[in-house]
């Protein structure tokens, strides 16, 4: 069908290696824990140490596992638009289809409506193997629709995962449907373990059929954000914890926070920026409440680190999101375009896809691996961040023009990690000039070295130079991690040599062009 | 004494639909419109009419003051 737009950016075939894959099939060895063993991994990007049984659930969830994101898609359905609560970084009110953020979609589905959808992206996007209820509103704020959606998902397409957002009032008195639905995932927003701090967050929230505002508010939503966590965690449900960071208010907090959800069994802390303008209308945006610094965001996730598993990829996506996280196709996918899409459900294609990403994953980790044994004699101090213009599949395989965000790795002799996603794409295209599109790129990876891209033109070349960031074009469509930790080894060769002088750079600014859901 | 639902700044996100004691609330032409016969302010229910503590847009859910008896007599 024409409107089919699946072939695309998704359909490469995956490097065809088989003796490589062989050697690696196990995905063992972490990548950032070369040396420093399982605490410095991030989100996991392989299985570590991880019980096998939490290994299946997540090696394909692109929330989950830092290396899944790269390869295997996520989908959104907007099935629960109703909220229990308010929280001061949201506004309901708003909806606009230009802006990608969480919790607003243009559009709602019926669950009947929802199901046709994730089977026409099965069958246009074969890597797409999570399904997640998010939202606009909070998914157990409409639990009919939520669980009628996931219970005629998992008849039609029983290999997708199901997950589930939540802001956690509503969360213990359904448990139950939660195990029976067979939800894998479960997701709460956790901004707070005070009440006091709470308050400031959520000015009120709605349960047992009452208003409650302040303190009180936030001690029923504390209590009841914990309790469920706790329930899940001893029934086998594996839980990732979201907060938001909001300078001055819960950044400092968020340490508690990150110890009292792990303590509960949480498997994965996402901390995720403020991201807050006047033009959004929220509380927030209003007050001119700021969000945190690319610096402010990485120091606090360096402080939860090693406490347990910190996932720095999120994208903040919206709760009608389609495609690997990072790249919404959403729009090939409206109401009007699935109800005349065809629906060629195939487990086996889907399957045999799904084989092939694997491969290509265990590619790049043997491709990593062989580099970093090159670094088993050195010792640096040095670190430096990088940014990279990537499509996915882990390599570097976008042009510096054509990049709506960038991924940034630290580089150090221990490895290449992953650190966080930038988004550079301006807020709204109208009245901005090359000019302003450049200086906003510049801005939000001040903070790197090197920016690593397929190619790129003359101008935006010097002008990086100008501001001290070096563009990398000669690793064109090769591995992350492998071209980056080459280019670090020539850069500390240059460093020794006295060729360059290494010098700390400074911070980065965090794009302030979308908002962040409840749940 | 019904409420009643100022469309214009309804966002139509079904939050006090379940919540109605009387089943008066219903989704119209893209927002949602309270029946006023049906509504009774939640008395006898509730300590809080339910579709105002529940919309996320303060003064939405209000009561329907056109009503003749809110008019000033002639
Ligand atoms: S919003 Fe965050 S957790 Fe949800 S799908 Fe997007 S990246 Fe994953
Ligand atoms: S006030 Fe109570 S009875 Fe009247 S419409 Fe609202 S919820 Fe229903
Ligand atoms: S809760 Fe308020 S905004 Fe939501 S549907 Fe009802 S009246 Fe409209």
């Amino acid at each position: 069908m024409s409107a089919m737009v699946g072939s695309g950016g998704y359909a490469k075939a995956a490097p065809d290696n088989g003796t490589m894959m062989q050697s690696a099939a196990e995905h063992k060895g972490c990548r950032t824990a070369a040396k420093t063993a399982q605490a410095g991994c991030g989100s996991r990007t392989s299985q570590g140490d991880l019980p096998s049984e939490i290994w299946e659930k997540v090696k394909k969830h692109p929330c989950y596992s830092e290396e899944a994101h790269h390869h295997y898609a996520r989908m959104h359905v907007a099935v629960a638009p109703a909220c229990n609560i308010q929280c001061n970084y949201c506004n309901r009110k708003y909806d606009c289809a230009n802006e990608s953020r969480p919790g607003v979609v243009s559009e709602k589905l019926t669950p009947e409506q929802a199901v046709r959808k994730v089977l026409v992206v099965a069958t246009a996007i074969p890597q797409m193997t999570v399904l997640g209820i998010a939202g606009p509103g909070d998914a157990l704020a409409n639990p009919a629709k939520t669980f009628k959606t996931f219970e005629l998902v998992a008849k039609a397409a029983p290999d997708i995962k199901l997950c589930l957002s939540t802001n956690g009032l509503a969360l213990p008195d359904h448990i139950d449907t939660i195990v029976r639905s067979r939800i894998d995932h479960v997701t709460i927003t956790i901004n707070a373990i005070d009440p006091e701090i709470g308050a400031k967050i959520y000015p009120w929230i709605f349960f047992s059929h009452k208003r409650y505002t302040g303190i009180d508010a936030a001690r029923i939503l504390t209590d009841r954000q914990l309790q469920g966590l706790e329930m899940l965690s001893e029934r086998g449900i594996l839980c990732k914890v979201n907060s938001v960071m909001i300078p001055h208010i819960n950044d400092q907090h968020l340490v508690e926070v990150n110890k009292a959800v792990k303590a509960r069994g949480a498997f994965l802390h996402n901390i995720m920026p403020l991201i807050s303008a006047p033009e959004h209308g929220t509380v927030f945006g209003l007050n001119g409440q700021r969000g945190p610094s690319a610096q402010e965001l990485k120091t606090l996730q360096d402080a939860c680190e090693g406490k347990m598993n910190m996932m720095r990829h999120c994208r903040q996506c919206r709760a009608d999101a389609v495609g690997l996280i990072g790249e919404d196709r959403s729009a090939e996918f409206s109401t009007d375009q699935i109800m005349k899409m065809g629906v060629k459900y195939d487990l086996a294609t889907r399957k045999a896809y799904q084989d092939r990403v694997e491969d290509e994953r265990a590619v790049s980790v043997v491709a990593l691996q062989q580099e970093l044994t090159q670094f088993a004699a050195e010792t640096s101090a040095i670190k430096v961040l990088v940014a990279v213009a990537t499509k996915g599949a882990g390599l570097i395989n976008e042009h510096f023009g054509h990049a709506k965000e960038f991924q940034v790795y630290e580089l150090s002799t221990s490895g290449a990690k992953f650190i966080g996603h930038r988004r550079v794409d301006v807020y709204c295209q109208d009245g901005y000039g090359e000019e302003d599109r450049l200086s906003t790129i510049i801005r939000g990876i001040h903070d790197c070295h090197a920016v690593f891209v397929a190619k790129i033109g003359g101008c935006p070349k010097s002008n990086l130079i100008k501001a001290g960031i070096e563009p990398v074009d000669q690793y064109a469509h090769e591995f992350i991690e492998k071209s980056t930790i080459v280019w670090f080894r020539s850069y500390l060769d240059k460093v020794k040599s006295g060729d360059v002088q290494h010098e700390e750079r400074g911070d980065a600014a965090i794009r302030q062009g979308a908002l962040i859901s409840a749940a | 004494m019904p409420f009643k639902i100022i469309a214009s700044q309804c966002t139509s996100c079904s939050a006090c639909e379940p919540l109605c004691p009387n089943v008066a609330i219903s989704e119209k032409g893209g927002s949602f419109v309270i029946e006023a016969t049906k509504c009774t302010e939640c008395i006898g229910h509730f300590d809080e009419p339910q579709c105002v503590a529940a919309c996320p847009v303060d003064n939405t859910c209000v009561i329907d003051t056109s009503l003749p008896r809110y008019q000033a007599p002639a």
